[in-house]
């Protein structure tokens, strides 16, 4: 059970935002919120068949490194998308999703991946 | 005294005490389609009738909360409301993804609205965000809050073989309910008709709805549709003739096709909202991503008449007008119809998949 952890992420699962990185807690006090525009280009991309526990339902799933507009790479996967469409360079644009579902009476888990953009 | 003035004394239609129309909208339909003769090979050997062409299907990491999202934020961009002022986020759905705990208070934290809100998760079979709508039009109207977002979403549920199976699809809209002096489309005045009938309905933990085949139809569906679309019609002093376009709750294409005659409206009134063909039936969301389609071509001046049905069984009529606002706000989000060009076609077993019919 991860609720903890979850919670103190949402922010940057839902937004993409507050400096992407450290959790929402009392260390980012002095940081500025940011929010970044939610388009970008696949930077580097990798295919995921042998999944990690939580996300065997989604294989074969891609993540991707993903150059934000603004400058920053993110990590992140992919969605509605076909691996025919896959390419370095290809614009993608921020969604919501469903991460993971912690089994049939855990919480679910929300937050952002990239499609190709509309 | 017009007929307006008296029509305003008249208690029989909702209206509330500050005139409220619609600042934004949004659509959402996923990008998979599964075609109703893949359907009916499965059940039918292909030799079955169907009611639509294709249906929309949600992906395997999309839900309601997600969906709801992104209408959510189409909505917001439209409106250029700032999500802070946004006093409610009501979500009517059928498949809430959690049995206890609102699907409205995520889609209010992605949206940036928390926390000086009202959240909350409604449900009235498919009439569910049509019911939202119309507490948004009280909660506006009334002055308690600014700007009321209701979104109208399902992935709806069919069991294998059945013949909700061949309709049961995902999407749907929500609305940024605000001023009607700031509104891309005001709302002249709606109209509820209810009643106690078991046409269509799903127990507690059962994972599908069970029906009254045929009951469906006239007792439930046309009962309804048609009388709050009279009694609506009637108050306002007009006909058929008096709006440019109308869109229905759409299970299927042939019970709105049927309504639209039976009210007198031709298929020009209708055909620019009837997405069930297309799309299939989005249940909460049917009439509302109807509403978001012919937005998306109306004029200013523009009537139109929106009836939402809802099993259990009920039926929200609403009387709208376009303003020039439509304009301006059109073009900041994607359209309905971009949405449904984004279109993958699927097999049966992939939707098994998609739809967590698989058991292992």
């Amino acid at each position: 059970m991860q609720v903890a952890k979850h919670w103190r992420m949402k922010a940057q699962r839902y937004y993409m935002g507050q400096d992407g990185v450290a959790p929402a807690t009392t260390t980012q006090q002095n940081a500025e919120d940011f929010q970044f525009n939610g388009r970008g280009e696949i930077y580097s991309y990798s295919t995921v068949y042998d999944a990690p526990a939580g996300y065997e339902g989604q294989a074969p799933y891609t993540v991707a490194l993903v150059k934000l507009q603004e400058g920053p790479l993110v990590t992140a996967q992919l969605t509605d998308i076909d691996e025919d469409e896959l390419r370095i360079g290809l614009p993608v644009e921020m969604t919501t999703r469903k991460l993971l579902t912690e089994g049939e009476e855990g919480m679910i888990v929300y937050g952002y991946k990239f499609r190709p953009s509309f | 005294m017009t007929t307006l003035e008296q029509n305003n004394k008249d208690e029989t239609l909702l209206r509330p005490v500050n005139p409220v129309g619609i600042v934004g909208y949004g659509a959402y339909v996923p990008r998979y389609r599964i075609e109703a003769t893949e359907i009916s090979r499965m059940w039918t050997g292909g030799k079955g009738g169907v009611p639509i062409k294709e249906k929309a299907v949600n992906g395997l990491d999309e839900d309601v909360t997600t969906m709801s999202i992104e209408a959510a934020r189409n909505a917001v961009n439209r409106s250029q409301v700032n999500p802070h002022d946004i006093r409610a986020v009501w979500v009517g759905s059928e498949s809430h993804p959690y049995a206890v705990k609102p699907t409205s208070t995520i889609v209010a934290e992605a949206i940036g609205a928390v926390p000086n809100t009202q959240a909350a998760d409604w449900e009235f079979a498919c009439k569910a965000g049509t019911e939202a709508m119309q507490a948004g039009i009280g909660l506006v109207g009334s002055g308690m809050g600014k700007y009321a977002l209701s979104i109208g979403m399902d992935t709806a549920q069919g069991r294998p073989g059945d013949a909700l199976e061949y309709t049961a699809a995902a999407g749907g809209a929500a609305i940024m309910l605000g001023p009607a002096a700031e509104a891309a489309v005001v709302i002249n005045a709606s109209f509820s008709y209810v009643s106690d009938t078991p046409d269509f309905w799903r127990r507690a933990h059962a994972q599908y709805p069970s029906h009254g085949d045929r009951f469906t139809g006239e007792p439930a569906y046309f009962k309804h549709v048609i009388g709050a679309s009279e009694t609506l019609m009637e108050k306002m002093g007009r006909t058929a003739a008096d709006y440019r376009w109308v869109v229905f709750h759409q299970p299927n294409a042939k019970f709105p096709m049927r309504a639209a005659k039976m009210l007198g409206f031709q298929p020009e009134q209708y055909e620019a909202g009837l997405l069930s063909p297309r799309i299939g039936n989005t249940y909460s969301g049917a009439a509302m991503i109807g509403l978001t389609a012919i937005l998306d071509v109306a004029q200013a001046g523009d009537r139109i008449l929106m009836v939402s049905y809802g099993s259990g069984a009920g039926s929200d009529a609403f009387d709208l007008e376009v303003t020039e606002k439509i304009d301006e706000i059109r073009d900041r989000a994607a359209k309905t119809e971009d949405y449904i060009a984004r279109r993958k076609l699927i097999d049966y077993a992939t939707y098994a998949r998609f739809r967590d019919k698989l058991k292992g």
